[in-house]
């Protein structure tokens, strides 16, 4: 997933070879990744695809099936993947992510660490963040999901930015060894507040924390233990809203027909598709409205910044 | 200038200060930010009197200043925060208080203060320091005692800002550069948000070793935090129309290391886009004026930052004690970014395409600029857009048919799908909101930015 060979890199043929992870794209709400492997064939509702046609392409290309059917065949990326993991867990997206990463401020280099692991949805971008030189260790007590999760970082290519540790990070904490080395700490965990003291620990001075959490009560324990070691606590929800953009014809000859956007929508289709020889007065249009479903909550992100005692 | 440069520790993160590194001060919690590089000459204004900035250097970054008198007169002094111990205790007692106190005796007049102006004078010639003072304050204070434990927090705060201020040190990074712009100055960075910055960099797979292209009109914030996610490895490449690269003084606060800044480079559109005509010479010269451009300027940092401290020339010459962890050349090292793009660079770029795309160009035509921009992008190139207008029309309607309004992100993300050149194709908007957390006193913040600007992304896909 990531380039990490830099003599490749500015000469780099992105083509698809055996064996390389692909993102198939159908369609923006169905995509899912798939190991290329030369004696396979993938079979949707578009008819067959045989892998062997795919490899020398290059990435972003279009692929057709027996019966002319066609997907995309993309590199993948963090934020693909996110939306084709399998959920093991509710998982973190890319707004959350995006802050996170960023208020977090990490760099290539930096010792991130992570609990819980969960299905590893954040995990690949902190990975990102730190290569090349960086490290991520996360943490899950459910030993399965640490299996599974180490198996994804397998195929994405990024095991060697990431370890995986099945501990009871509430219980236990962070291990030992890690302490005073960690520039950023991440939590997604039930009872955050359990952990902060072992955060803290783990922290170099101003490094800075944060916590995850649907519920406002959560925020207001894990606040509650923050300010006897850490400072400059922030909390921030943040959310996406998504526009839908269509062509449609606008009516501008008469006088009301500015309101064409409030037909059915069925009707704004047909209007669409018809003739317009009879009203020569319409001309075709983007439209752009808000999507009327979006997330309302995902979680609260709590940062704060570890005190300088020093 | 450079001869530390054999002996200098490489390290990608520093968290202590140096002499001539960057810094943000942040004063009485974020009143006033001042970037500012720390040196022997270097110096703060806070109210009436300047103080040396020679005390914050080789301090780690978090470190907070508080004024002190010393024999020479007052100077700035780093002071450590107590662990607050007792803060369950405090959370109980400021509840059961809480509920019994309300402010219905309490008269607001200029009486309720004994202490006059005069007397705060004398104590300060006699050597009271800030905090002494505003404890003065409180005692003298007729209605202090009569106040909500939560008005009374805010009294003492309004009087430490004032008679004791705060210094915090904080690292320059693209998070606190990007939140002191938007804050104090945020039409200088195209009022670009901090998650709206982290989400331009996620979307377009910013990562080590990817060859970045940017179009920055934003200062150089964008080109200075895709520097910061390189490390050191790949290219960021500002691409600009015309003949002149656009400004970039912010990635001069950033304290980039050498590797960093070679990793910045500029090319006009034009010449990327061309296919090699132009004569070696010709880059050459080419190569001079932009070099010339960059020495004429040597104080740009001055000019475009909140409230820098200019730093003196003579800084520049102070020897680095050798024990301190250096990254060398720090007044010169950030003239270094923004060097022309080499020829081989170019060169590859054009076979290869580039391995992502971000624009910031508030004031350019999206869709035209997108048009010449988009042979350079590698196939499966994830791309994001950002920009600040829900509309651009042309004021005088007769130009236009009347009935066409334009969302400029919406014409261009039609287009694209109308070419079949992208898929994956959204147009988001990032709405954040900031908490206040307390004991018994949570709420979302009184004041909230309202609008983090459009996204663009998707990713481009192969011309059939
Ligand atoms: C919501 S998931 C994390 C999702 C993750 N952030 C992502 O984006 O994919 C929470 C995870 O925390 C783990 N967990 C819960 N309590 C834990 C504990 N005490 N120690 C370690 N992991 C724990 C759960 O097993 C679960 O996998």
């Amino acid at each position: 997933m990531l380039p990490v060979d830099p003599n490749k890199k500015l000469s780099f043929t992105r083509s698809i070879c055996d064996g390389d992870l692909v993102i198939v794209y159908e369609r923006h709400d169905n995509m899912k990744a798939l190991k290329v492997c030369k004696d396979s064939v993938l079979q949707n509702r578009f008819g067959v695809f045989k892998h062997s046609d795919w490899i020398g392409k290059p990435f972003g290309t279009k692929v057709f099936s027996n019966k002319g059917g066609f997907i995309y065949l993309l590199a993948p990326t963090p934020e693909l993947w996110t939306l084709v993991l399998s959920h093991r867990t509710q998982i973190l997206y890319i707004a959350d992510i995006s802050l996170v990463i960023m208020y977090l401020e990490i760099v290539p280099g930096c010792l991130v660490l992570e609990s819980g692991t969960g299905s590893g949805s954040l995990t690949t971008s902190l990975a990102r963040a730190i290569a090349p030189t960086g490290h991520v260790y996360t943490f899950d007590f459910h030993e399965q999901r640490a299996a599974s999760a180490r198996e994804d970082f397998e195929k994405t290519g990024l095991s060697s930015l990431v370890t995986v540790g099945v501990r009871d990070i509430q219980g236990q904490g962070f291990p030992d060894e890690l302490s005073g080395f960690a520039d950023s700490v991440f939590l997604d965990l039930p009872q955050p507040w359990l952990a902060i003291p072992s955060a803290g620990k783990t922290l170099k001075p101003d490094g800075v924390l944060c916590s995850f959490s649907p519920c406002i009560e959560q925020v207001q324990r894990a606040c509650d233990t923050l300010r006897s070691n850490f400072t400059d606590i922030r909390i921030f929800e943040v959310l996406l809203r998504t526009y839908e953009v269509r062509e449609g014809k606008r009516d501008c000859g008469q006088a009301d027909g500015g309101n064409l956007g409030s037909l059915p929508r069925k009707r704004r289709q047909r209007s669409s598709e018809g003739n317009s020889a009879h009203d020569n007065l319409s001309y075709p249009s983007v439209m752009a409205r808000p999507c009327s479903e979006a997330k309302g909550h995902t979680g609260y992100l709590t940062f704060a910044r570890l005190k300088c005692l020093s | 200038m450079s001869q530390n440069k054999s002996q200098a520790v490489i390290i990608q993160n520093p968290r202590v200060t140096w002499e001539g590194c960057s810094v943000l001060l942040d004063i009485n919690d974020g009143d006033r930010l001042v970037f500012a590089r720390l040196s022997a000459a270097s110096t703060l204004k806070i109210g009436n009197k300047n103080f040396s900035l020679q005390p914050l250097i080789g301090c780690p970054f978090g470190s907070s200043f508080q004024i002190e008198i010393g024999d020479k007169g007052p100077f700035l002094s780093r002071f450590v925060a107590s662990i607050e111990g007792n803060n369950a205790q405090e959370k109980e007692d400021f509840e059961s208080q809480e509920i019994s106190k309300d402010n219905r005796a309490l008269v607001d007049n200029n009486k309720a203060q004994s202490l006059t102006g005069e007397d705060i004078d004398a104590m300060r010639r006699q050597g009271a320091t800030g905090d002494e003072i505003v404890d003065a304050l409180i005692k003298n204070s007729a209605t202090f005692e009569k106040k909500t434990l939560f008005s009374q927090e805010k009294y003492k705060l309004k009087k430490q800002k004032k008679y004791a201020p705060k210094v915090l040190l904080r690292r320059p990074v693209a998070r606190s550069i990007c939140e002191a712009y938007f804050k104090k100055y945020p039409a200088r960075i195209g009022f670009l948000r901090v998650d709206t910055l982290s989400l331009l960099l996620s979307m377009a797979n910013v990562s080590a070793n990817s060859d970045v292209l940017v179009v920055d009109m934003v200062g150089g914030l964008l080109t200075g935090a895709v520097a910061e996610r390189l490390g050191g490895t790949g290219y960021v490449c500002g691409t600009y129309l015309g003949g002149t690269p656009y400004p970039m003084d912010i990635v001069r606060i950033f304290n980039f290391s050498d590797e960093v800044c070679n990793r910045i480079v500029r090319a006009a559109l034009t010449e990327l886009s061309l296919t090699p005509t132009v004569t070696l010479e010709q880059i050459h010269q080419q190569e001079n004026e932009l070099n010339m451009e960059c020495l004429s300027n040597p104080q740009m940092s001055s000019s475009v930052s909140i409230e820098e401290i200019s730093p003196s020339e003579k800084e520049i010459s102070v020897p680095v004690p050798e024990n301190v962890v250096s990254l060398v050349n720090k007044m010169g090292k950030s003239t270094k970014a923004g060097n022309k793009a080499s020829q081989q660079a170019i060169e590859l770029w054009k076979e290869n395409g580039f391995s992502s795309l971000i624009i910031a160009a508030p004031e350019l035509d999206i869709w035209s600029l997108l048009q010449d921009i988009w042979p350079l992008l590698s196939n499966s190139a994830p791309f994001a857009i950002y920009h600040q207008y829900l509309q651009v029309a042309p004021c005088d309607s007769s130009l236009m048919p009347s009935c066409i309004l334009m969302m400029p992100l919406a014409t261009c993300m039609h287009n694209l799908q109308l070419g079949k050149m992208a898929i994956g194709l959204q147009i988001s908007e990032p709405w954040l909101r900031e908490y206040q957390v307390l004991p018994s006193r949570t709420h979302p913040c009184m004041q909230m930015n309202a609008f983090g600007g459009y996204i663009l992304s998707g990713t481009k896909i192969c011309s059939s």
